[in-house]
């Protein structure tokens, strides 16, 4: 299958008019000594028809949460998407255009990025937002970096109840920024005494945490202040209809993974970055930015702006070297929000914290199963100690239609994360506690 | 059929003719404009268990200002919205260096497959066998087309394979023990080349080009030594045409122990015909918005891909994807001298399935013919509009695209490349890139890609020859373009100045 058009008039007569007799010597500048004397070691190419085979066997190799019942979270929600969101972020005016370089072609982005800020900020109670990072792990470490270039303190301390994959995305990104992350402890899986001394740049701090449990986050943001750093808070954007923002408990920076708006798990990617943060901090944000502004005939556009912040304006002085971002992922959250609304917002996250609560009573009464930090309160999800292995026990349940959550490495392995979305019944959250019970026994 | 098709004149410029393309003229407000109380789209099964509320001091006290529509509001909106906005579906759309090529459907219609749109990225292997191996063969593939030994998949863009790209050659003098503190950049690269070399703790040593548009190979030797990581380098170049002496250039920085980075962004010139590895880079990124035509998404999603040498291989991030004797796949994370994680989990599977689907539907021959046609389409473009808008580098050969100039234009007229580029608008195109690469004055980036067919070049040429003659006829058209937009040019000095950011 091929998609170039040209006849082979049309090749002779483009040949022709630049003067050349063959193919072959539009690439003469090629020096011999580096040209590939063979075809690639690839496949013939395939029809259309026969792709769609090659794949769909793929796919079929696969389990997923369409025929499993999901109560695996840790960073990736089974939360409903629903129909109106992807026919209109996936029309293809969206999806098949470029980064708005030229601004009188791309309202429709420019405007729903626009859109998308604002809900962001609205949601977070903070006062700009950009247009999209990559994820929540790559936002984190864009937050860092926004932390420590607003002067000379260079530490970063972490919750040990922050997600390890983003701890271990700092990890990474600290080998060139010149920092690493250093943990501080909880206690019960949750809260913590962060030293904060006058090198510490940032306090992050994950909530709901990494164990779906609720940090006090306004002492913990606080400790961060005292220690004169920007508290960085990881949050949960659909936890927001019930739970107090970010700019509420005081963040300075809030980060999240944007896919519970409006975007599939699609085995982890492409999701969505969102952060948020003052507006005092705003030249420090890094990526595109939309601005509202006004034409030469006086009407109301939208253009990038501050773009003295970006790669290819301020090259190695950028903020980031961020260009492609995740707009479509944006675009299709801002669609979420606009269906949500803000009762919409809090009735979901009503239902998630109840269903969850519910989850979480009725998987106790599993003899063997227990809480694995008492009664800390929680959002949508909680670990809980099993008898067994849990990696074990998740894969018996995956025999039984159920994944039933991610396995820690807390409770020498025998910690499972059981995450509770508005799309769990009470049918199956009993269907699961059912299961469990004979699994266990 | 029994008549002759037309033989040689050429088809009238219907595929450019002036439309509204960026839709209606009459304004709209925002989605908040719409919101009336009370007025709501969502709806939700009955909670079926007991109310269990937060605690009340971590409760939200005030609702957050979302709009309040309902379904049929949101989908006039950004129906509306989308009408404002020019995709490679609308037409033509010869942005130099973006490669926007067409995005076939059938590579949207597999990304859907349920067994990979609602995989879970905490499930285990054994679960995820196919969407694995799909990795796994795509992994191969990547090795084969740059002549790298392995790859990883995880960056979810190129700037990020960039960053990953460095810290590798970062972990690797690290381990030869090596203190080196630059790394070299020619003067017409892309701006996330520096922002990336600064981000892997380096400083940039910017290297000359020469006359003809290409890295001045004696510069470079004088001006590296055994302070320098590397070089990071695309090939062909910034400006469109391929270094010639390639060979010369890695094997200089070779000798002062750096290692040489290619940066994909011209990848889709050369596939089939030479291959990053076997003109001696170490490390390689792809674009495969670019190379393999998943869609942009109005400014993402990507996927940045990293291929790398065999030597380089223990710093590859994690996880990685393995496949056991028993030819079943899983990931491995077990790996002392990798970088560690470049992504929350393992990057933009869903665009990774849409390059699996061009990779594989084109094979090794439709690769192949992917650069033959987009080389082919470049320098047919160029040849036609080189009279007007001479080449930056004439005596060069340009490959995927070329790079012009209205630099005389101009000095006649005083219409620049961005009034050329606002008029292309009024006739029916989205323009081509305007003032990069930086070091070409007034330059206009075009690249056609290879999914054009002969009638729209010669379509877009006579726009661009059109512009040219009315720069000296009636130069207001310039200026005043465009007019057939749903905004004319905006003020972006205003947008900075009086920070606007949200409703």
């Amino acid at each position: 299958m091929k998609f170039a058009p040209h006849t082979d008039d049309d090749v002779d007569q483009m040949l022709e008019a630049i003067g050349l007799s063959s193919v072959d010597q539009l690439f003469d500048r090629i020096p011999d000594t580096v040209r590939l004397d063979r075809a690639l070691e690839l496949p013939e190419g395939v029809s259309e028809m026969e792709i769609q085979a090659d794949m769909e066997a793929l796919a079929a190799r696969n389990r997923s949460t369409d025929d499993l019942v999901c109560f695996a979270g840790a960073g990736a929600y089974d939360h409903y998407v629903p129909a109106v969101v992807w026919p209109l972020a996936g029309r293809s005016e969206f999806y098949t255009s470029y980064t708005p370089y030229q601004p009188e072609l791309s309202q429709g982005v420019l405007q729903a990025l626009f859109e998308y800020q604002s809900m962001i900020c609205e949601l977070t109670g903070l006062e700009v937002s950009n247009a999209s990072l990559y994820d929540g792990a790559t936002a984190l470490a864009e937050a860092v970096n926004l932390a420590r270039s607003a002067g000379s303190r260079g530490r970063v301390l972490v919750s040990a109840a922050v997600d390890p994959r983003y701890v271990d995305t700092l990890r990474t990104y600290g080998r060139g920024a010149g920092y690493q992350p250093e943990v501080f402890d909880v206690v019960d899986g949750r809260g913590g005494e962060p030293e904060v001394t006058d090198d510490v740049a940032c306090v992050i701090v994950q909530h709901p945490n990494a164990y779906g449990l609720l940090e006090p986050a306004r002492e913990l943001f606080g400790a961060a202040h005292a220690g004169g750093a920007r508290a960085i808070q990881v949050f949960d954007p659909l936890s927001l209809g019930v739970l107090a923002p970010p700019g509420d408990l005081r963040a300075d920076i809030a980060v999240a993974e944007g896919q519970v708006l409006g975007n599939h798990v699609n085995l982890g990617g492409p999701y969505l970055g969102v952060i948020a943060t003052r507006l005092d901090d705003v030249r420090r944000l890094p990526g595109r930015i939309v601005g509202e502004t006004l034409d030469v005939d006086g009407r109301v556009g939208y253009v990038l702006t501050l773009q003295a912040r970006e790669q290819h304006i301020r090259r190695e002085k950028a903020t980031s070297n961020i260009c492609t971002n995740q707009t479509l992922m944006a675009i299709a959250a801002t669609v979420y929000l606009g269906w949500l609304g803000p009762q919409g917002l809090e009735e979901l996250g009503r239902q998630c914290a109840s269903k969850a609560a519910y989850a979480a009573e009725r998987l106790s009464e599993v003899p063997g199963v227990e809480p694995l930090f008492g009664d800390a309160p929680f959002f949508k999800e909680f670990p809980v100690r099993l008898p067994r292995p849990a990696d074990e026990v998740r894969d018996a349940l995956i025999e039984r239609g159920y994944l039933a959550g991610v396995p820690l490495p807390d409770a020498d392995g025998h910690a499972l994360l059981v995450a509770v979305t508005e799309r769990r019944s009470r049918e199956e959250i009993d269907g699961l506690a059912m299961t469990l019970k004979e699994v266990l026994a | 059929m029994t008549e002759e098709s037309p033989a040689t004149e050429p088809v009238p410029a219907r595929v450019g003719a002036p439309v509204r393309v960026g839709g209606p003229p009459d304004g709209q407000g925002t989605l908040k404009d719409l919101s009336r109380s009370g007025r709501r789209a969502f709806s939700l099964p009955e909670l079926d268990v007991p109310e269990a509320p937060v605690p009340a001091d971590q409760a939200r006290r005030d609702a957050p200002g979302l709009p309040e529509v309902a379904e049929r509001d949101l989908v006039t909106h950004y129906t509306r919205l989308s009408q404002r906005n020019y995709g490679v579906d609308t037409g033509f759309y010869p942005l130099g260096s973006c490669s926007m090529k067409y995005n076939p459907k059938i590579a949207e219609r597999v990304a859907q497959l349920p067994g990979f749109l609602l995989g879970h990225p905490h499930q285990p292997d054994h679960t995820l066998q196919g969407s694995l191996e799909l990795l796994w063969r795509l992994e191969r593939a990547l090795c084969e087309i740059t002549g790298m030994a392995r790859a990883t998949l995880q960056p979810p863009a190129g700037a990020c394979g960039e960053l990953t790209g460095l810290l590798i050659m970062r972990a690797h003098h690290e381990r030869e023990g090596r203190q080196r503190r630059r790394v070299a950049i020619p003067d017409s690269s892309h701006g996330t080349n520096p922002a990336s070399v600064r981000l892997a703790g380096y400083e940039a040593l910017k290297i000359p080009s020469d006359a003809r548009g290409l890295v001045d190979v004696s510069a470079l030797e004088k001006l590296i030594d055994e302070d320098v990581a590397g070089l990071m380098l695309t090939n062909p170049n910034t400006l469109g045409m391929f270094e010639e002496e390639i060979e010369r250039i890695t094997e200089a920085v070779h000798r002062i122990g750096g290692l040489v980075y290619y940066d994909g962004a011209n990848l889709n010139a050369i596939l089939g015909r030479c291959r990053p590895g076997d003109m001696g880079f170490d490390i390689v990124h792809i674009n495969t918005h670019k190379t393999f035509a998943t869609p942009h998404g109005g400014g993402g999603p990507g996927a940045g891909p990293v291929g790398v040498t065999q030597r380089l291989v223990p710093f590859l991030p994690v996880p990685r994807i393995e496949r056991d004797e028993d030819g079943s796949f899983r990931l491995d994370s077990e790996a002392p001298d990798s970088i560690g994680r470049m992504h929350g989990f393992l990057g933009n599977f869903g665009v990774l399935v849409r390059a699996y689907a061009y990779v594989f539907l084109h094979g090794r021959d439709g690769l192949k013919e992917v650069a033959d046609r987009a080389v082919l389409n470049a320098n047919y473009l160029a040849e036609r509009v080189k009279e007007a808008f001479p080449l930056a580098h004439p005596d060069g050969r340009p490959m995927h695209e070329f790079v012009a100039t209205a630099r005389p234009l101009k000095e006649e007229t005083g219409i620049r490349a961005m009034d050329v580029a606002k008029r292309v608008i009024d006739l029916g195109y989205h323009p081509s890139t305007v003032y990069f690469p930086l070091v070409v004055e007034e330059a206009l980036m075009v690249e056609p890609t290879e999914t054009e067919t002969k009638e729209s070049l010669d379509a877009f040429a006579e726009a661009l020859l059109q512009a040219f003659r009315e720069a000296y006829e009636d130069p207001d058209l310039l200026h005043e373009a465009p007019v057939t937009t749903p905004v004319r040019r905006l003020d972006e000095a205003r947008a900075a100045r009086h920070l606007t950011l949200r409703w």
